[in-house]
């Protein structure tokens, strides 16, 4: 069993496409859902979703409000699962409900443990 | 009551009291010779009181006998003179002067250093469940035997191991220190639901024993909790002298199979000094064990302990609990979890023990509501990303399926990867009857291949027999 980093990207800036409280917590229910199947599973490592604000440093000692501004796919979340292959890591990733959405995406990554 | 009678009786609460006030006084790695001098003044006893008739008090009586044995002993014996000697002057600063002390506060205060030092991760889950057996709850060596379904040289022989890993490990009655107390104390409620699980789900079909283990554990826990700090036990007993059991106390009222729990034991009388006016010696009062997941494992012990009549048929054979007859679960067991449950509430870390008594909980409520069944599957969520059982990935997929139908869960389950479970087997049987009542039978015929025990086959097979009619 290998470790797999799963990175959720959503749109969080354009303000027509942000979700009314209502549709979050609908949103939010399916997302516990699925994370919740994978840890019955046994194969949830860790993981969490990530505040919206943050800070992005850049050589020469530029910090910046994030990269908001410039793309429009923001990283939401991160979970790291347990499988034996990528294939079937990109099974589990599939059923994240966030895909449901139009533009987001769903980024699968074996972890190699190496620096 | 005649001796015969009330000897029996004694040995089950008085027993431990003294053998574990002697190991405080002379060291746990004396447990063995603590446990003979315990055993001999009830000898003495059985030999006294059939010839001179009951003394007014037995207990003090044999308390007396106990303390007299344990002195000669330690006199006479060259241990005293070379090793515990010096110790005791050092510890008490006095003369040689040794006084075994059965105070009320000095026997709880015995048996929960006992306890800390019996669940010990040094030793063995298994030693540490038949050590508690016999040392903290006094049950003979052939009851213990019954309730493991084994015979009294391998409990001889265990016991004797774990001893030995007392001494090596160099495990001592003294009180673990602010840094090890949440680790130890974690330890001690471990042990103590292994206790109530070996109850609870032992294979014995002695029912009474089996019932008898379950309120042993629950006596336990309830000592932890009613340890309440000397200050504050001071000062309610000054406030409300004789109003004390308006309060928490008096909820903490245990059903009479588990006896031995006297306003003594509790430790209501305020504590004595210690003797001679020398410094008190340090005492549990002092560490906190009163903790909010002690309360949650005894409120989830008392909610699973309300069904032990109504999980039984007459035949000793598991009755399910959909077929239970709500009349006999316990209300006052229910209603005493609640209260611990509320009391388990505080503070911010949720357990396991949180996790189950809520689960445990909505499981006292028979009717199938909607909310119950979200419920838990909720608590069972908590609980797998707390701490992932296979037992609990597949108690969550039923909850699944009460709450988003069986086709959804048996999608699920099928995902559980649980191939060598034969519980795993028993759940898709359970979700695939009435859906695929074929699939439904080869699932069950697979967990009645793997089933290990006479009573697990006899439902399963009854389970398939009622299938195959249905066709």
């Amino acid at each position: 069993m290998d470790e797999y980093l799963v990175l959720m990207r959503l749109d969080l800036i354009t303000k027509e496409k942000q979700p009314t409280p209502d549709q979050l917590k609908v949103y939010m229910e399916h997302y516990q859902e699925w994370v919740n199947g994978i840890i019955a599973q046994g194969k949830f490592v860790g993981g969490t979703g990530l505040d919206a604000k943050g800070k992005v440093i850049k050589p020469g000692g530029i910090i910046t409000d994030g990269p908001f501004a410039e793309i429009k796919e923001s990283l939401a979340g991160f979970i790291v699962i347990r499988a034996s292959n990528l294939d079937e890591a990109v099974e589990m990733a599939k059923g994240n409900p966030i895909l449901n959405g139009e533009g987001n995406s769903v980024e699968v990554r074996r972890i190699n443990g190496q620096h | 009551m005649d001796s015969t009678e009330i000897i029996p009786q004694l040995f089950r609460t008085e027993y431990r009291k003294i053998v574990a006030v002697l190991c405080k006084h002379f060291g746990f790695d004396q447990i063995e010779i603590a446990e003979d001098i315990a055993s001999d003044a009830f000898l003495t006893a059985a030999e006294t009181w059939g010839q001179k008739g009951l003394p007014p008090n037995p207990a003090a009586w044999l308390y007396t006998v106990a303390a007299n044995r344990a002195k000669n002993y330690f006199k006479r014996g060259q241990v005293f003179r070379i090793k515990l000697l010096p110790q005791l002057r050092r510890s008490s600063g006095e003369t040689e002067d040794i006084d075994v002390e059965f105070s009320p506060q000095n026997i709880n205060d015995s048996q929960l250093r006992m306890m800390f030092a019996i669940s010990h991760p040094a030793i063995a889950p298994e030693a540490q469940i038949g050590l508690s057996l016999r040392v903290l709850c006094g049950f003979g060596i052939d009851e213990i035997a019954e309730a493991f379904l084994t015979n009294k040289e391998v409990i001889n022989k265990r016991l004797f191991r774990a001893k030995e890993k007392i001494r090596e490990a160099g495990i001592s009655l003294e009180l673990p220190g602010p840094a090890e107390i949440e680790s130890r104390l974690s330890s001690v409620l471990t042990t103590i639901y292994l206790l109530f699980n070996e109850g609870y789900y032992s294979a014995s079909d002695n029912r009474s024993l089996r019932k008898d283990l379950c309120f042993e554990a629950i006596r336990l826990c309830q000592m932890l909790i009613e340890n309440v700090p000397e200050q504050s036990r001071r000062e309610r007993t000054s406030q409300s002298e004789g109003s004390t059991r308006a309060d928490a106390k008096g909820m903490i009222e245990v059903p009479e199979e588990s006896k031995g729990t006297t306003e003594e034991e509790r430790g209501t009388t305020p504590r004595r000094r210690s003797r001679g006016g020398a410094a008190p010696t340090k005492i549990f009062g002092e560490v906190l064990t009163n903790t909010p997941e002690a309360n949650a494992l005894l409120a989830l012990m008392c909610f699973h302990a309300s069904r032990l009549d109504a999980r039984l048929d007459a035949n000793g054979e598991i009755v399910l609990y959909e077929e239970q007859d709500v009349s006999l679960w316990n209300s006052d067991l229910i209603s005493k979890g609640g209260y611990f449950l509320n009391r388990a509430a505080s503070g911010t870390r949720l357990s396991k023990y949180h996790l189950e008594a809520g689960i445990a909980y909505w499981n006292t409520r028979k009717e199938d509501t909607k909310e119950k069944w979200t419920q838990i599957l909720q608590l069972y969520n908590l609980l797998l990303q707390l701490e992932y059982s296979p037992m609990a990935a597949l108690n969550r997929t039923y909850a699944y399926s009460k709450v988003h139908g069986k086709e959804e869960a048996i999608r699920e389950a099928l995902l559980l990867g649980l191939e060598n479970n034969r519980f795993y087997y028993v759940l898709l049987g359970d979700l695939y009857t009435g859906v695929d009542d074929a699939r439904a039978l080869l699932n069950l015929s697979e967990a009645l291949a793997l089933a290990r025990t006479p009573a697990e086959s006899v439902t399963l097979q009854k389970r398939i027999d009622g299938l195959v009619k249905k066709e």
